[in-house]
């Protein structure tokens, strides 16, 4: 049977991995080919990579990081941020990305994940989709969780699958940076939605936390966190153990 | 020197990266004396059957890595590289391989129970099926490699050195002879993947 997956996801701004990183045994911690190795050594069954650069020059560096990147790591790797065009897909696949993740560019032209999925299969586009509760109902947020798209995110993630998306990373603005734990109530009602796999993302405090993910929530595939795998307060090592004690089928 | 056959499907970018890190001399190549130079042949590719068992056959590269496995040369087909190494594939249709193994590839959907999730995406543990394969010197029963398909291998248990378990029994890798196919990706199974290439890599010719 296939195994639970644990995702770090490394954000990248001009060639650099942002919000500050804490391993003790990496020289350069804000190198995202250094930090991902680290990750691939220790447990990760796949790494994100965000591409948070605005300028033209900060995303050749992120181009030429990601080749770098995957050169030396040899776990899948998906790409998110920036992605508005086929041509974009085309840009970080040739870098030895296997997977491409899009939101806003999807929000602005759905189609484009139905373009992408014709050219490169449904297994290569994720849905990133970022939800937030406005007055009890689930709604799609756009730019980075700044703007409310009006949207309500189960219709939109339902139809980002049937145009073509075949996995769907759900991040909670709500719990996002709270560290109390995912947010078990959306993830239900996307999990109950759709029938490809979910990743969980936003609100991952500590080990117990993913365990109560995929305990409460056996049909979750994955769980994403950032910080507290980049400050060291999570081991993967560690967390893949308890996920075993615990019953949890997963990668050792 | 290992030759991986480009014949225009699929990215080999990792592939390429997954030999060098190994330190295998390796070449990308459509050039049939490449190939026919290299110690051991390569056959990637992803996508649809029909597309790429088309691309090698009116490429002639098909033509050639068929003529060097009958001599003897080691061949490793990988994902549908490897499908293409059996006889008839049943993907939208009915298509012809280059027939070096003997069976059929089959939409996994005929075998697994409903609710099951396809593509059969994802890491899962390999179970070694008769006597351990050289390919597998260095691995173990029960590592995890890295799965992406839709259909499998059927119709070769004489072939099966591997499988996974994903609701029934999927065909993991193939061996008959000097021909070798994996249906996961070694160069995306972390160091369990690169094991395998290095295993590959060693066999003696």
């Amino acid at each position: 049977m296939i195994t639970k997956r644990i995702i770090p996801c490394l954000d990248v701004k001009d060639g650099r991995v942002v919000k500050g990183v804490n391993f003790k045994d990496l020289n350069d911690v804000s190198s995202p080919v250094e930090l991902a190795k680290y990750y691939s050594e220790n447990g990760a069954d796949e790494l994100v990579f965000y591409d948070i650069t605005a300028s033209a020059e900060g995303r050749r560096l992120f181009t030429d990081i990601l080749c770098e990147t995957a050169k030396s790591v040899f776990i899948p790797l998906t790409v998110g941020g920036g992605i508005n065009t086929v041509d974009d897909f085309d840009r970080v696949l040739k870098c030895g990305a296997d997977k491409v993740s899009v939101n806003s560019g999807a929000i602005r032209n759905p189609n484009l994940i139905y373009e992408a999925a014709k050219l490169y299969g449904d297994q290569c586009v994720v849905l990133s989709a970022d939800v937030k509760r406005v007055d009890g109902v689930f709604r799609v947020f756009a730019k980075g969780g700044r703007e409310n798209t009006g949207m309500e995110a189960i219709e939109w993630i339902k139809k980002c699958v049937d145009l073509g998306a075949g996995e769907i990373v759900v991040n909670s603005i709500d719990t996002d940076g709270v560290k109390g734990g995912f947010d078990l109530e959306m993830l239900e009602a996307v999990c109950n939605a759709v029938s490809v796999p979910v990743i969980a993302s936003g609100g991952a405090g500590g080990i117990s936390h993913f365990i109560d993910l995929f305990k409460t929530l056996p049909k979750v595939d994955a769980g994403l966190a950032a910080s507290i795998f980049h400050f060291g307060e999570v081991e993967i090592r560690d967390l893949k153990q308890e996920m075993k004690k615990n019953g949890i089928y997963t990668r050792i | 020197m290992i030759a991986i056959v480009d014949y225009g499907v699929g990215n080999l970018f990792s592939l390429r990266a997954s030999f060098a890190a190994i330190g295998a001399e390796v070449q990308v190549s459509s050039d049939e004396s490449v190939i026919r130079s290299a110690e051991k042949i390569i056959l990637p590719g992803v996508g649809a059957f029909e597309d790429a068992a088309k691309k090698l056959r009116e490429s002639g590269l098909g033509d050639v890595v068929c003529d060097e496995a009958k001599k003897g040369k080691p061949i490793l087909g990988i994902c549908l590289g490897m499908q293409m190494l059996f006889e008839k594939s049943f993907e939208y249709g009915e298509h012809e391989g280059l027939g070096l193994i003997k069976g059929n590839v089959r939409p996994i959907a005929d075998v697994i129970p409903e609710g099951l999730k396809i593509p059969h995406i994802g890491w899962n543990a390999l179970t070694f099926k008769g006597e351990k394969s050289p390919i597998f010197k260095y691995i173990n029963e029960g590592d995890c490699v890295y799965f992406v398909h839709s259909y499998y291998a059927a119709d070769c248990s004489d072939a099966v050195i591997a499988t996974a378990e994903y609701g029934a029994e999927l065909t993991a890798a193939v061996a008959s002879g000097n021909v070798y196919g994996c249906q996961f990706h070694p160069e995306k199974s972390g160091d369990v993947g690169l094991s395998i290439l290095r295993a590959f890599v060693e066999l003696e010719v």
